[in-house]
């Protein structure tokens, strides 16, 4: 490269010495040079909705740094003790020494409130960007090979994250966060034969016992981070063994990455990105009260406040329970089968299992092997944006169904009313959502094929000399013509009898999804007709 | 690899990379332009923006080393006044402020420095198949093969099968290890038995006094402990977990009363368990006039007057009523313990 050539014939300063010293007393030592050959000039290629994950990741760091911070001032023993903090409306109250040092934290450690606000609010935007980042994934089709097991990797880091989200939100032992382990401990009692054993393990005796916060504690600080942190580890790796992947464009093909090289581009915007990220976390966290668990006071069996609500990205389990009828529980041989704790749980369990097996689903229906590098419009796999819609508003209605009360009080509605609308919407919802999205990407495609073969509406009306109006279309330069046209699409797999002369049920279902998929489509615009459209 | 003995030998899966599936694959797509003339930003063409980026990006870093210095000083300038809310929100403001800018600045100079400063053209780099090629797999199967073959663990199938036994078999001490997790008393006959028991009186909730028949007017509610429990030196919360209970009064002639429960009440004032059927949350908001209660972690709702069955919401069964009745000198007291285990449903519940 021209550029190393450059840095040889010119004169090293004293900084450049000792850059270079030390650079090669590393590599001697481990040949770092070997790493820095590979990576270094690697190509990232660029789009905003590559940053989501990038948020995740450093959002993940913010909480690394915030929470190391906690832990040096927070005790979660459930020991009870008398407050004698300097907050004054909870001066005398019995409370566990874990509630205790959690007003300490907000009251009397300096900055101590700030961190706890950075690490509740990076918290939240640490599952709220995983989730937009799969939502990303999703619909572009990111996830197909080679990439099925990267997509499996990150969903296992969207339910750690959850699991870490949940066991943190527990530690102050606050009322709200008692009532959220309560509900946990009803779920758990639920389950068939090994229910009351898990809760009484899990408690160290009856609900809420004395070990409990200590028990989360560990697993929020070690056991979880650690295989956060290893999981996170594999998925990076995987992205770089994988390399990212590309939206079509101009000189993009699948065989290529078109992008900045991580040195220095990409390490400049991606390294000031963090601090973005950071920066603003912490002015959140300056500025809004999340969680005032002072408001809430300490964790006591008996009262609750109404409007009870998890945070949010458990609504969706709790608006699931939620949505159950009433009598769905009965008893058989004396053993009582709790239905409306159980369905909703497999309900749950169902819809982020078939989240997870997704990309080998489709990967089956079309029987395509070869690797996909460039992200799909979603627009260009029109069923599967619908499925993505319909899952959307499935999760939706679960998560509207959590603050059932909010939505019923705050417009004036009766509660039943609410609840009833919803469990409508859960069923109807998904499938209205299906059928709109669907159509819509099918309509999109019809325009941009349009598009691509006529040009553009300019606006601008011509009167031709016979008198004629007409609407002047411009056509799209070739460069951005090519985005439109860059798009591969299957056709429904045929039903054939196998080698040994028969067709099998597996076969028949293929072709059945494969029909549903597929049947409507808009093929991309061949060379021929693109010719034949520049002709006239 | 014909030399090697029987049920030593590997063999590589054959490639399918190639199999498009039930995709259309097309030999008359249009040809891709190649990529776009490099765009060129005002920095490429105006050394004066160049300077004027240059310097914009340094005030960036700059103002971020003041805000660091000022986020410190804040520290102290504006201490935590115990009591005072003020000082702890304005240590939480100026710190957090001071933080932010330190970070900000870093984050936009940087970033700005990379979109107007830094090379902006677009490199390609080539994509490999991510699998191995033929060579390293069958470097990599013969390394398999020749570890298969020096070890015997295709052939000794006795090694083999007692090792995987063994493996398998070594959770074990595990599954006994974490029985201590909780205390050796049976969970169940716990969960069956509350604080209350015959002559128990009922007392407020938190204060711990007791309540006289004629202190509850009618339409009034209480919340409501065993008397006793505020004194309890051990398991003052799991015992209230479960004993926990909400004494109403309705009109006598509005409760719709069981024959066989007809004396449980007294002169309509009726005492139920206010912990959930569902899940456990405390059943805390009591609609006067209705006679309902209201769940409000899942908005399950009790009608009081029909002994707390449930008429909306995901719970299914009523609320356990506590027989009560009234001790020589007009308290409220328990006629006995709950007649079913209170709380959410479990496995060996009717048992």
């Amino acid at each position: 490269m021209s550029q190393t050539v450059q840095d040889k014939t010119a004169a090293p300063g004293r900084g450049m010495k000792f850059t270079g010293w030390a650079a090669n007393y590393v590599d001697e030592r481990t040949s770092a040079s070997v790493a820095v050959k590979a990576l270094g000039r690697k190509i990232f290629p660029d789009h905003w909705s590559f940053m989501l994950g990038e948020v995740a990741l450093y959002s993940f760091i913010v909480i690394l740094i915030s929470g190391t911070f906690l832990t040096f001032f927070f005790d979660p023993s459930m020991t009870m003790v008398e407050y004698d903090g300097s907050y004054l409306p909870l001066k005398g109250i019995e409370m566990s020494v874990a509630y205790h040092t959690s007003l300490d934290l907000s009251f009397d450690i300096r900055g101590g409130l700030l961190m706890r606000q950075v690490h509740h609010w990076a918290a939240l935007l640490f599952i709220a960007s995983i989730g937009l980042h799969m939502l990303r994934v999703f619909f572009t089709g990111a996830f197909r090979k080679p990439r099925e097991l990267n997509w499996v990797v990150g969903f296992l880091l969207f339910v750690l994250a959850m699991a870490e989200g949940f066991t943190g939100y527990s530690l102050p032992d606050d009322l709200l966060s008692g009532n959220g382990l309560r509900i946990i401990d009803g779920m758990i009692k639920a389950f068939p034969v090994v229910g009351v054993w898990m809760s009484y393990l899990f408690f160290g005796d009856e609900f809420p016992g004395t070990v409990v916060i200590p028990r989360l504690y560990v697993l929020h600080i070690m056991l979880l981070p650690a295989i956060l942190i290893a999981t996170l580890a594999i998925h990076m790796v995987l992205l770089v063994v994988n390399k990212h992947t590309q939206f079509a464009g101009p000189g993009r093909t699948n065989d290529n990455v078109v992008g900045s090289p991580v040195m220095p581009v990409f390490a400049a915007k991606a390294g000031g990105f963090f601090f973005l990220v950071f920066g603003v976390l912490m002015l959140i966290g300056s500025l809004f009260t999340i969680n005032p668990i002072w408001n809430y006071g300490p964790y006591d069996p008996s009262p609750v406040s109404a409007g009870t609500q998890p945070d949010w990205y458990i609504g969706f389990a709790d608006g699931a329970l939620r949505l159950v009828p009433p009598g769905w529980e009965f008893v058989l041989f004396g053993y009582t089968w709790s239905w409306n704790i159980l369905a909703p749980t497999v309900l749950l369990i169902v819809f982020i299992g078939l989240v997870a097996v997704y990309p080998f689903i489709e990967a089956w229906i079309t029987g395509d092997k070869r690797e996909h590098h460039i992200a799909d419009r979603p627009r260009n796999a029109p069923t599967r944006t619908g499925i993505g819609a319909a899952g959307v508003v499935f999760y939706a209605v679960l998560w509207a169904a959590a603050s059932s009360d909010l939505i019923a009080t705050h417009f004036k509605l009766t509660i039943e009313g609410v609840i009833t609308t919803l469990q409508v919407l859960l069923i109807v919802g998904p499938i209205a959502a299906f059928l709109i999205a669907k159509r819509t990407c099918l309509a999109l495609q019809r325009k941009d094929r349009e598009i691509a073969l006529h040009g553009y509406e300019s606006g601008r009306i011509v009167r031709l000399p016979g008198g004629e109006y007409v609407e002047v279309h411009e056509q799209l330069d070739d460069y951005e013509r090519w985005r439109l046209l860059d798009f591969e699409e299957y056709k429904p797999l045929t039903v054939r009898p196998n080698d040994k002369g028969r067709i099998t049920a597996g076969t028949r279902l293929r072709a059945g999804l494969s029909r549903w998929f597929f049947e409507d489509r808009v093929m991309p615009v061949s060379r021929k007709e693109l010719e034949d459209a520049s002709r006239h | 690899m014909a030399t090697t003995p029987p049920g030593t030998d590997l063999q590589a899966a054959p490639r399918d990379e190639n199999d498009p599936g039930t995709a259309v694959v097309s030999s008359n797509t249009p040809a891709n332009p190649g990529l776009a003339p490099e765009h060129q930003r005002v920095t490429d063409l105006d050394p004066k923006e160049e300077k004027k980026a240059e310097r914009l990006i340094a005030t960036f870093f700059a103002l971020s080393i003041v805000g660091s210095v000022f986020a410190a000083v804040a520290y102290s300038l504006f201490p935590i006044v115990p009591g005072d809310m003020q000082s702890v929100r304005n240590n939480n403001l100026f710190v957090g402020l001071g933080i932010t800018v330190a970070l900000l600045g870093v984050g936009i100079g940087a970033v700005h420095w990379a979109k107007s400063l830094m090379h902006g053209h677009e490199l390609v780099e080539e994509r490999h198949p991510t699998r191995g090629d033929d060579e390293t797999r069958d470097a990599a199967v013969e390394i398999f093969s020749q570890a298969n073959k020096e070890s015997g663990f295709t052939r000794r199938s006795l090694v083999r099968n007692t090792l995987i036994g063994a493996l398998l078999a070594a959770p074990i001490p595990a599954v006994a290890l974490f029985r201590d997790l909780a205390p050796a008393a049976d969970p169940i006959k716990k969960m069956k038995n509350t604080m209350w028991e015959p002559g128990v009186r009922l007392a407020r909730d938190p204060s711990g006094l007791p309540i006289k028949a004629s202190e509850v007017t009618i339409g009034s509610a209480f919340h409501v402990i065993p008397e006793g429990l505020a004194e309890l030196e051990h398991h003052k919360i799991e015992e209230k977990a479960k004993a926990a209970v909400l004494l109403m009064r309705l009109p006598v002639e509005v409760l719709n009363e069981a024959p066989e429960r007809a004396s449980w009440s007294y002169q309509g004032i009726v005492a139920y368990s206010k912990i959930c059927t569902h899940v456990g949350c405390p059943v805390a908001l009591y609609e006067q006039q209705t006679h309902h209660l209201l769940c409000p972690c899942h908005q399950s709702e009790f009608d009081v007057a029909n002994h707390c069955e449930v008429i909306f919401g995901p719970a299914a069964r009523p609320l356990p009523q506590l027989p009560i009745t009234i001790d020589d000198e007009g308290y409220l007291v328990a006629q006995s313990d709950f007649t079913e285990p209170v709380g959410p449903s479990f496995w060996e519940r009717e048992l």
